[in-house]
């Protein structure tokens, strides 16, 4: 609850800045929340905000009689795994998890679920899991949400970790969120940061929100384990060492486990002729201003000279200019290329969450005002129409 | 087929934008509207409902002002909307908002298909839906891109995922959530506007959907923002003018000195 101590406050207005929820108003010299419309967030009620101290967020706490938050250890890492191959995200993850896990001077277990699966466990090892568990059956074969979410759900329980990462990727997403129902506890989606909290332990998770305008810096004090999901390419690569050194645990199925309302019957691939956008090193992306499918040519001829990927604006992918799979942003894929080239973009927030960790991003753009050319390292004021065929014939 | 649909009704994050000045969001003119992805799934369910008959209960947790997004939903094919809205909900995270949902589906009852949105777009979890399926016992398809066949008391979908898309076969009930190409969601008719205008959209409170108060609202949320602030700007670099051979030469010999060429 939001209390504002009407002795204190003054009305001077500060507050009113700070709510990103517009909840806040000043009436006759008195700062007055609209209770509909606060989120309870506590923007304002945080320390330093109000000069005159007058604002108080009141949370409950848990109840006593759970498992003592102590009893939780260690950093799990779910190795999601398709047709066998471990995916990167979990590479990223386990780099991190390290970090972590030092923080807290705890280990680094990653979780591998699957059938005839347990020989990759030596991967993980490598990538900086201290432990692995291996649990293999063929009702894990594909990943099927109640089966898979009860098996980690129970891992859990049994051996009580204190921090819980995933990929938030298709599986992830359908995944953890379950496991973290059932487990009751909290889950912060498309993580950006994550790191410990010096004084306290706690695991401090950073994402952004209303699509990427502002960032949350999230906690979940009271239960355990604290989870979250983080998308592929935020986080560097764990580097691998074949000579770490790991213990197996391997972990019998529970039948209990299998969920038989819901089977996988078929999986089809879909295959794309381009270069895997997440993995390019140089992107050459167009938007609006490509002005049709057509033009799209001149990027594909751009990235053939550059050997990178072609990647796309909302924008253009609405138009149906080109395929979705090439989407750049909150709703499409995050990238991290070397360096990414802009055609047409104007570079709205949603498209730059996607994209503003590249290392150098180069902007081509007819407006010197358009918000990509003032993040841009290199910018190229100027019509895309001429200055594409001029780089590409420079190139040559 | 009784099918009831999740909507939630949030402020329109395009038109959200930060004050360069103040660094805060400028809030004036930002409309609310009922979440994009949430469109689909409501059309999803119309379609549904014209193919196998039955109703679209569309179902919205939410401050009083959440009523017009159910109205909405009402011109759009909905046949009834519900409200849930209670001082005790707010600050509700995705597992109170899950747990909360439930409890008014269940209220609801008999239904055969719950549909959710992909993801909301001002938190952009995605995890509200499988919460509920959780809560309520129920199997799940995520990012439903096609509904193949529903008979004999199972539904088979497509899920997409990165490299194309499964299908899944799951009982009834059945809880899904959709992505954009699943449909082209239809404009309000006016047969539509006019039950929109007349419908009465029932507001349940924490109590009626039998909510047991420390799971939901702040109490019931294990997660908490600490800090919101606006995400640093990335620092800009140089912007060239001129003739394009010009600047496209010194493009290339600044891309050249950062050795990425
Ligand atoms: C929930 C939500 C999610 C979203 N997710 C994404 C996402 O994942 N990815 C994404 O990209 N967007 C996303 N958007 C959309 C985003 O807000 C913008 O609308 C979109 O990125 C704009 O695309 P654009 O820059 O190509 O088009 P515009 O904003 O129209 O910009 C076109 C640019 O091209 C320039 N231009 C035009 N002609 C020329 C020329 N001849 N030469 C040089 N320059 C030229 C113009 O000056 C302009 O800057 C999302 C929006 C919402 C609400
Ligand atoms: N307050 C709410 N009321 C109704 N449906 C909701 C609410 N919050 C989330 N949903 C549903 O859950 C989906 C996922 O939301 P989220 O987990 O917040 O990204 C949305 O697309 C809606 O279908």
């Amino acid at each position: 609850m939001l209390i504002i101590d009407k002795q204190r406050c003054t009305g001077c207005g500060v507050c009113i800045e700070r709510c990103p929820f517009n909840a806040l108003t000043v009436v006759e010299n008195m700062a007055q929340v609209d209770e509909a419309v606060c989120t309870l967030c506590g923007a304002c009620a945080k320390q330093g905000v109000c000069p005159y101290e007058a604002i108080t967020l009141i949370r409950e706490k848990r109840g006593k009689d759970a498992t003592p938050l102590e009893a939780y250890k260690n950093v799990w890492v779910f190795a999601e795994q398709r047709k066998g191959v471990i995916q990167s995200v979990v590479y990223e993850l386990l780099g991190k998890a390290r970090e972590l896990a030092a923080a807290r001077g705890q280990e680094v277990w990653a979780i591998l679920l699957g059938h005839n699966i347990g020989h990759k466990a030596h991967e993980l090892i490598a990538r900086g899991a201290d432990k692995v568990i291996v649990m293999e059956h063929e009702s894990l074969e594909h990943f099927e949400d109640g089966t898979y979410s009860n098996a980690i759900a129970r891992l859990c329980e049994k051996y009580k970790p204190e921090i819980v990462l995933c990929g938030a990727t298709t599986i992830g997403r359908a995944l953890i969120p379950r496991v973290a129902v059932q487990l009751r506890t909290g889950l912060t989606a498309d993580c950006t940061g994550l790191h410990i909290d010096g004084e306290k332990g706690l695991l401090v998770q950073t994402r952004p929100a209303f699509g990427g305008n502002i960032m949350a810096r999230i906690l979940c004090p009271n239960h355990r384990p604290q989870m979250a999901t983080v998308r592929h390419k935020v986080f560097a690569e764990a580097v691998a060492d074949s000579r770490r050194v790991g213990e197996v645990i391997k972990e019998p199925f529970d039948t209990r486990d299998h969920f038989g309302m819901s089977r996988v019957v078929d999986v089809v691939e879909i295959l794309e002729d381009t270069v895997n956008l997440t993995e390019a090193n140089i992107i050459v992306s167009g938007g609006r201003g490509m002005k049709g499918p057509e033009n799209f040519q001149l990027l594909h001829d751009l990235a053939k000279a550059l050997g990178g990927a072609v990647g796309a604006s909302r924008a253009a992918v609405d138009e149906g200019w080109i395929p979705y799979s090439h989407q750049v942003g909150q709703t499409g894929k995050t990238v991290n290329p070397k360096v990414y080239i802009a055609c047409g973009i104007s570079g709205q927030i949603q498209h730059l969450v996607g994209m503003q960790s590249s290392d150098i991003i180069v902007a081509i753009n007819k407006d010197p005002e358009a918000p990509m050319m003032k993040i841009a390292t290199i910018g190229l004021c100027g019509d895309l129409f001429e200055i594409v065929p001029e780089l590409i014939k420079q190139l040559k | 087929m009784k099918i009831i649909v999740c909507i939630k009704q949030v402020p329109d994050t395009t038109n959200v934008r930060i004050n360069p000045e103040t660094n805060t969001l400028v809030r004036e003119g930002v409309e609310s509207i009922i979440n994009p992805f949430d469109c689909y799934a409501l059309e999803e369910g119309v379609r549904l409902k014209e193919r196998f008959g039955g109703k679209v209960i569309a179902l919205s947790m939410g401050p009083p002002q959440a009523e017009s997004a159910l109205r909405e939903a009402i011109s759009l094919g909905a046949d009834e909307g519900i409200l849930l809205s209670d001082r005790a909900f707010a600050g509700s995270d995705t597992l109170a908002t899950s747990y909360a949902l439930a409890q008014a589906i269940k209220k609801i009852g008999g239904y055969d298909i719950i549909l959710c949105g992909k993801q909301a777009i001002d938190g952009d979890t995605a995890q509200v839906g499988p919460g509920i399926a959780v809560h309520l016992g129920l199997p799940q398809i995520t990012y439903v891109r096609k509904i193949e066949a529903i008979e004999g008391g199972k539904i088979r979908a497509e899920r997409m995922n990165e490299d194309g898309y499964d299908v899944i076969e799951a009982e009834l009930p059945v809880l899904l959530t959709v992505v954009k190409e699943i449909n082209e969601p239809r404009i309000a008719s006016l047969k539509g506007k006019m039950a929109a205008k007349k419908a009465v959209i029932p507001v349940w409170r924490a109590e009626e959907v039998g909510a047991d108060v420390t799971r939901v609202g702040l109490e019931g949320s294990p997660t908490m923002v600490v800090e919101i602030f606006t995400p640093p700007a990335r620092p800009g670099g140089r912007v060239l003018h001129g003739e394009p051979g010009h600047i496209v030469a010194e493009a290339i010999a600044e891309l050249k000195r950062l050795q990425v060429l």
